[in-house]
């Protein structure tokens, strides 16, 4: 373990002595939760409705497949217009585009950035390489399915998928919400036992909390 | 290229030259000359800048070969030195202070295949892998494929075709 996460004594501005771990996270230690639909389907067809229609995207390129969401980014393509949008945060973002393959150093940031994001939140795998591992099919670094991590709400095919898959695949992804059928982040906090087993077993030096936003 | 291994020959052991292009050559020199040979061609010969520093694998020898690759910019000439080392206990003297990138190439090395260069700066902090748990990714003995088997789980219905077999089924099947 690096020497920086180890639990050490620190000494405070006032002159107090206290101890600090680093893996814990002494801002929420509790599970994720299932967020339950509104009380009336009218209502919750509303917020679906709402949420269809505003998904800011993480700007985390993970893989070669970052490449193929800038020019959506640029008059020829305007994802814009479909109001969909690339925000730096995770707390500012509930669209999470998993471009490409996914070597394992990578899934750990993904899954921080993941969990860091709010609800309502979806996961878009995108290529290949998400799906069955594609080209990095025998790579010792590079994981093969993505649903075993993270809870994947849509598919992309392609090797790259062009900007006009993203395209079709976002407004996918609006129908899906609309329907009310994107639950990823609802599936996550059901089987959260299940989703951190799978993460544990491919990334050997867990140094963060296990959950954490 | 040929002057240069003329010269270089009266002043150490070193093995024949293979001429690449007028431009690129490489010669072999036995591990406990290597430093004082990188030192002559940087200060007389005017190969200032190590482009670059890798390995290969010889398995079957039984061999690491390393190739340090100098760069005269002036001459516009490069010049590859390898030198060929025992693959058990690989260990090679560090050149942190003759090129000081050369620390970086050696972390890597020592990752990637598990050649020691004792004193080395940040030798064994991790490079690229995190938490590596398995022999050195990049020896030709380590199976990538029965790891990524073992580790990785697969979605079943994958199906690989030979691309020459497939083709031809495609294209006799199609009518033609």
């Amino acid at each position: 373990m690096k020497d920086e996460l180890k639990i050490r004594v620190v000494k405070g501005p006032d002159g107090v002595e206290f101890e600090v771990e680093p893996l814990k996270d002494y801002y929420c230690e509790a599970a994720p939760t299932v967020m339950p639909a509104a009380y009336i389907k009218v209502v919750e067809d509303l917020f679906n409705w709402a949420r269809s229609e505003s998904i800011w995207i993480l700007g985390f390129g993970t893989g070669c497949g970052a490449i193929e969401m800038r020019p959506l980014m640029t008059p020829r393509f305007d994802a814009y217009r479909f109001g969909v949008q690339w925000r730096p945060t995770p707390r500012q973002a509930n669209l999470f585009v998993i471009s490409g393959y996914l070597s394992t150093k990578t899934l750990k940031r993904a899954i921080r950035s993941y969990e860091q994001m709010q609800n309502p939140k979806y996961v878009i795998g995108l290529g290949s390489c998400t799906i069955n591992g594609g080209m990095y099919w025998d790579s010792y670094n590079t994981i093969k399915r993505l649903d075993d991590y993270l809870p994947v709400d849509l598919y992309i095919a392609g090797c790259m998928p062009r900007p006009e898959a993203l395209l079709a695949g976002f407004q996918d992804m609006k129908k899906l919400i609309r329907a009310g059928k994107a639950e990823g982040a609802n599936l996550y906090a059901e089987n959260f036992e299940w989703y951190k087993a799978n993460q544990k077993r491919v990334i050997h030096d867990w140094d963060m909390p296990d959950y954490n936003w | 290229m040929r002057e240069l291994h003329t010269k270089l020959k009266s002043l150490f052991p070193v093995g024949d030259l293979t001429e690449q292009r007028s431009d690129l050559g490489f010669v072999t020199v036995p591990q406990e000359h290597l430093r004082a040979v990188l030192v002559h061609l940087r200060d007389r010969e005017g190969f200032t800048h190590l482009v670059l520093l890798t390995a290969v694998d010889w398995l079957e020898a039984g061999q690491f070969q390393l190739t340090y690759l100098l760069s005269n910019r002036s001459a516009g000439k490069d010049l590859g030195v390898r030198v060929m080392l025992a693959r058990d206990g690989a260990t090679m003297q560090s050149i942190h202070d003759v090129w000081p990138t050369a620390a970086t190439y050696q972390r890597e090395l020592r990752e990637m295949f598990g050649i020691d260069f004792p004193g080395s700066p940040r030798l064994h902090e991790e490079f690229i892998l995190e938490g590596w748990n398995d022999i050195p990714p990049y020896r030709r003995d380590f199976d990538t494929l029965k790891y990524a088997q073992e580790n990785y789980s697969e979605r079943p219905g994958r199906v690989t075709h030979d691309p020459a077999a497939h083709m031809k089924q495609k294209l006799n099947s199609g009518g033609n």
